[in-house]
């Protein structure tokens, strides 16, 4: 056999079996009756005691959900969700009061996943002089368990917290940007999410300010059919610097989990947010059986002059993927970036870009993104690069590579582009290639193993956008690249 | 060190290598020629363990191992090493993290430990400059860019570091002018030893110039039709490989 079929052999015996987060917490939780109903979205407003104006909110977008359709425009295939078949609101009972509060369980839990340890260390209060402090706040099931470093982060005047906290404790600021940057309308799966969000994290930097620490949300899905729709709103006021970080873990079922997550962020005169992203959630069996669905809105707004956005994102769980992390660049001077790792292996379904708008004068963006596909998966990037007519000066670059790692996979780029004035520049470059039986054996005689040789090219076709993460990020992410595509490995 | 029993090989229906006996013991340098076609770069990759390649018949053995027995990675901590006719490119893989990702997994096989960093750059230091490879070329993704002399000399550096006991080299002169030619004979020159024999493959009698073999053995229809000392290759660059049924170059 030659050495791709046996790769491909391989990922077809191994593949996404071995995810290694699919364990079940056994925890008592609360649950609100499963299905979705007007009263849901009362039930859901009332546990989390919230004014009227964000019952309001919630309810405007039920009735307008009510009258949406599902997109069906990605290139992806899943059968009908029955959306009265999931449970929208779970809780762990007994609602933490503090760290210490916190059901033993769950934390084992977070001990348990290990990616990214410093969360879990963070989580369990130890302090590890050796790596950069980074303030956590951790989201189970529906509800943010935990948040770390809140006073060290209170003397630089940054706010971290829970979402439904700061809808409590700091309402005019939840007012005045939530929905701002997503409206409520925005999208099918936006909007469910503005109904029935249960939690998430809210971050607020002040002018001029350098948030002195990375900041962090955890996320883990426990819950049988549980849906899990997590809200997070971060704005940089003038001036100020913030880096984020995101990471997703699920247990292993055989049902289909839902996940519709909408991200805002909103960037002021001359702020800049770094907003990075490891996902993970689980993919399914070999067989295609379970996994995530994973519909998520996020976007950021360039609102002031020179601002900045940049997302980076590694995906590799998900049964399926819509996903297109996107940058307003409305203020004059501002810029957007995109950098992504997407990997699909077994039975996995990956529709996922971005979209630029350029809107502001001498706005720029950059795009390097990278697909690798293995299994029976699909990749797709997806992406528009659009100038308004006010938008002089406008300049995108495109970068959209894919690798393709045996003969029964696919990779399908998409790219729009709209230039409504003359002076807009835009560059697109695309390649698609396969890791080769040369390559492959050029690594073997020179005594690397299978897997190493793999592993090896494999980082060496995202090292592009690896750099762009945090360097310890950065190392975890590498290590789940193996771990993905173990199996196209020896 | 090298020992070819009656060796028969094929791609898919194709028969390649048809009883192919071949001696080579340690310390010697000896050289393979023939026309296009009488598959000499096919014994290469058979050699090494290239997949895709089947061994019908015959046997091989390598420093008193049963070479066939073993993987390519194994064939390659083992110590044999092929310099490639065509180099490939590994875009985005420095090749200096290439060259210590090989020389640590050929360690790991063989049960040692691992390079440690200052040790490495010691190495490459000492190794780098006398094949004219700069910091630059060891900065660059592997052979990414490289003219066809500098992936050429990146081949002979590799061998430099991997210290194997057998050297393929397959058409090491193709795309060399002459000035490179001399770089790589200079290197692979200098590793010349008693413990360390060579398989040089050429289709022309210029490289063996540079590189003095001191045996030559001829190779037609997948078998060794003539052995010789250095001076066949003069008379074969004479006569041409006619003599042996081939069309004339």
């Amino acid at each position: 056999m030659s050495a791709v079929q046996e790769t491909v052999a391989q990922v077809r015996a191994i593949d996404v079996d071995q995810y290694k987060y699919g364990f079940v917490t056994d925890i008592e939780s609360e649950k609100a009756p499963k299905g979705l109903s007007e009263e849901i979205v009362r039930y859901i407003s009332a546990q989390k005691n919230e004014p009227e104006w964000m019952l309001e909110m919630r309810l405007d977008a039920y009735r307008r959900w009510l009258t949406m359709r599902e997109p069906t425009w990605a290139r992806v295939s899943y059968p009908k969700i029955d959306f009265q078949a999931y449970y929208y609101f779970a809780r762990p009972k007994a609602a933490p009061k503090s760290i210490d509060e916190i059901d033993p369980e769950i934390l084992k839990t977070y001990a348990k996943l290990g990616i990214p340890l410093r969360e879990r260390d963070a989580l369990l209060g130890i302090e590890n002089t050796d790596r950069p402090k980074v303030a956590v706040d951790a989201v189970f099931d529906s509800v943010s368990v935990a948040t770390t470093f809140k006073a060290e982060l209170a003397k630089a005047g940054v706010i971290f917290c829970a979402i439904s906290e700061a809808i409590r404790e700091h309402p005019e600021l939840v007012r005045k940007y939530l929905g701002s940057v997503v409206p409520v309308s925005d999208n099918f799966y936006a909007t469910l999410n503005a109904a029935v969000f249960s939690d998430g994290s809210f971050v607020y930097i002040p002018p001029g300010v350098r948030c002195p620490m990375e900041l962090s949300t955890y996320f883990r899905i426990n819950e049988k059919n549980t849906g899990q729709f997590e809200r997070t709103l971060i704005i940089a006021d003038e001036g100020s610097y913030v880096s984020y970080l995101e990471g997703c873990t699920a247990p292993q079922r055989d049902e289909n989990q839902l996940h519709a997550a909408v991200v805002e962020l909103v960037a002021m005169k001359d702020a800049e947010i770094k907003y990075s992203t490891v996902q993970n959630w689980y993919p399914g069996d070999k067989d295609g059986k379970g996994g995530i669905y994973n519909f998520v809105t996020k976007r950021g707004d360039c609102r002031g002059d020179n601002s900045k956005i940049s997302w980076t994102q590694v995906e590799t769980g998900s049964a399926i993927t819509w996903k297109y992390p996107s940058c307003i660049l409305r203020g004059d001077n501002s810029s957007g970036e995109f950098y992504s790792i997407a990997i699909s292996n077994g039975h996995q379904q990956v529709d996922s870009g971005t979209k630029m708008v350029h809107l502001g004068k001498n706005t720029s963006s950059r795009i390097i993104s990278k697909g690798i596909s293995a299994g029976r998966s699909n990749n797709t990037y997806r992406g528009l690069v659009s100038a308004h007519k006010k938008a002089t000066g406008a300049r995108n670059f495109t970068n959209c590579d894919s690798l393709l790692i045996g003969d029964t996979c696919g990779a399908h780029t998409v790219p729009y582009m709209e230039a409504r004035n003359a002076s807009a520049m835009f560059e697109h470059e695309a390649t698609t290639s396969k890791i080769s039986e040369d390559q492959l054996f050029y690594c073997l005689q020179r005594g690397l193993s299978q897997e190493e040789a793999v592993a090896l090219i494999v980082n060496g076709f995202v090292r592009d956008v690896l750099q762009h993460l945090p360097m310890e990020f950065a190392v975890e992410a590498q290590k789940l690249i193996a771990v993905s595509l173990e199996g196209s490995v020896g | 060190m090298l020992d070819i029993r009656n060796l028969h090989a094929r791609i898919g229906d194709k028969e390649i290598i048809k009883g192919l006996n071949l001696t080579v013991p340690a310390g010697e340098v000896h050289a393979i020629m023939g026309p296009n076609g009488s598959g000499k770069s096919t014994l290469s990759y058979v050699l090494s363990g290239k997949e895709d390649y089947e061994v019908t018949a015959g046997s091989v053995m390598f420093d008193g191992r049963d070479l066939l027995a073993l993987t390519a990675s194994e064939r390659a901590a083992a110590g044999v090493f092929l310099a490639f006719q065509y180099p490939v490119e590994v875009p985005g893989v420095a090749n200096m993290t290439f060259l210590r990702a090989a020389l640590n997994a050929q360690r790991r096989t063989r049960g040692e430990a691992e390079i440690s960093t200052p040790d490495f750059l010691r190495l490459i230091k000492e190794k780098a400059p006398p094949l004219g490879i700069s910091q630059e070329m060891l900065r660059r993704g592997v052979n990414v860019g490289f003219s066809g002399g500098e992936k050429k000399r990146n081949e002979v550096l590799q061998m430099a570091l991997l210290e194997p006991k057998l050297c393929i080299l397959d058409e090491a002169d193709s795309g060399l002018d002459i000035d490179a030619l001399k770089v790589v004979s200079e290197g692979v020159n200098a590793l010349r030893s008693p413990e360390r024999s060579m398989l040089v493959i050429t289709h022309y009698q210029r490289l063996l110039d540079h590189i003095v073999p001191d045996v030559i053995h001829v190779m037609h229809q997948g078998r060794i039709v003539r052995t010789g000392g250095k001076e066949l290759a003069l008379e074969l660059e004479e006569t041409g490989y006619a003599a042996y049924g081939a069309d004339a170059a």
